[in-house]
């Protein structure tokens, strides 16, 4: 027990010794905490209030259900869903959004039909129904929130680059 | 021959008129008993109508109304829920005892454990789910009409997809409400083959 202590004590004053090297140490870090203390000003956040108070939550944004189609921002975008889903059953038992977007069910419920290229195998051969490589429909499809965007978005369609141009 | 005559005694028995009670005591006694009878019959017939008697049952409990908590039947802005005789029991008398009749047969299954893990219950579901679906079909969707009655839709206040298709399959009696609105309560079954999914 003292054999530990006493080679702790020798470890202690020898760091102590270095006194040059201390001094640069804590130099380093007063520097390191005023410039840290003049970027909270300009530093950008999205938490509005102090980190230590709990801040309100905004209103829940409400599902869009207009059923009125959306542009697509480029030509592959996956098309938003313009209506509810809530409880839709996509699973392996069943698949809600097939009920009225399938091949055959688009006549009964004037719903798009899902896309050819859904019927693709990955060989590009076109088969009778959806592949299961495009069955889970909300990986790509999504609805839309009634929200506002928390940061901006700069965004430029193609089209409109290509115009800006003069072609 | 001793049960024929002693049975022939009691048919003679019951024919002779009463010879210790008055016609008013038989009268209004019978009465009484038959309005106690028909208390008693239709306050049992009501307590097996109830939700709690439902879910009494762990096969209802952990299955069917797990499903039906997380469904808008159940959870919604208005705080109107239905629960499960509104929509599995005819709410007319003659109707409801037709039903409560057929239902024997679930005593039957819950005795013998037709369903009485979740395995079993999986296994079962498309059958139990095609007999709730024919019998909706067969009386056009009462329990759902018992609230969603077409005529009371104010189509207008529906979604553009809502309202057209009400107005051109429902309207016209060309569907009923089960024909669309399948699983809405509780989980769906394997629909392969089933009408309408594809």
């Amino acid at each position: 027990m003292r054999h530990q202590n006493s080679a702790r004590l020798a470890w202690f004053s020898g760091a102590v010794k270095n006194r040059f090297a201390v001094f640069v140490g804590v130099l380093a870090l007063a520097a390191l905490t005023i410039s840290a203390a003049a970027a909270a000003d300009t530093l950008a956040t999205l938490r509005g209030n102090a980190i230590n108070q709990e801040a309100s939550a905004p209103a829940m944004a409400k599902e869009i259900n207009t059923d009125l189609r959306t542009v697509r921002n480029y030509p592959e975008q996956p098309p938003t869903i313009t209506h509810q889903t809530r409880g839709y059953a996509i699973n392996l038992q069943a698949n809600k959004c097939l009920s009225c977007h399938s091949r055959r069910a688009v006549e009964r419920s004037q719903a798009p039909m899902v896309s050819v290229t859904h019927f693709m195998d990955r060989d590009g051969q076109v088969l009778s129904s959806v592949t299961p490589r495009r069955y889970f429909c909300d990986q790509c499809h999504v609805p839309q929130l009634d929200a506002k965007p928390l940061v901006a978005n700069d965004f430029i369609d193609a089209d409109a680059l290509i115009m800006a141009k003069g072609n | 021959m001793g049960i024929f005559t002693k049975s022939m005694d009691l048919l003679r028995l019951l024919n002779r008129p009463s010879g210790h009670f008055s016609l008013a005591f038989l009268t209004f006694g019978g009465f009484i008993a038959g309005i106690m009878f028909w208390g008693a019959f239709n306050t049992a017939l009501e307590l097996t109508n109830t939700e709690t008697f439902c879910i009494s049952c762990h096969e209802m409990r952990n299955n069917v109304y797990q499903e039906l908590r997380e469904t808008i039947h159940y959870s919604n802005r208005s705080g109107v829920r239905a629960t499960c005789p509104d929509c599995h029991v005819p709410h007319d008398w003659t109707d409801k005892i037709a039903r409560k009749m057929a239902a024997t047969k679930e005593v039957w299954g819950k005795i013998f454990g037709t369903i009485s893990t979740r395995e079993k219950f999986q296994n079962k579901r498309l059958d139990l789910a095609m007999h709730e679906w024919a019998r909706f079909k067969a009386n056009d969707s009462l329990e759902c009409r018992n609230c969603h009655e077409y005529v009371y839709m104010d189509i207008t206040l529906q979604s553009p997809r809502a309202a057209d298709q009400h107005e051109r399959l429902l309207a016209n009696g060309e569907k009923t409400c089960i024909d669309c609105h399948k699983g809405i309560a509780h989980q769906l079954p394997d629909m392969s083959g089933v009408k309408g999914w594809n």
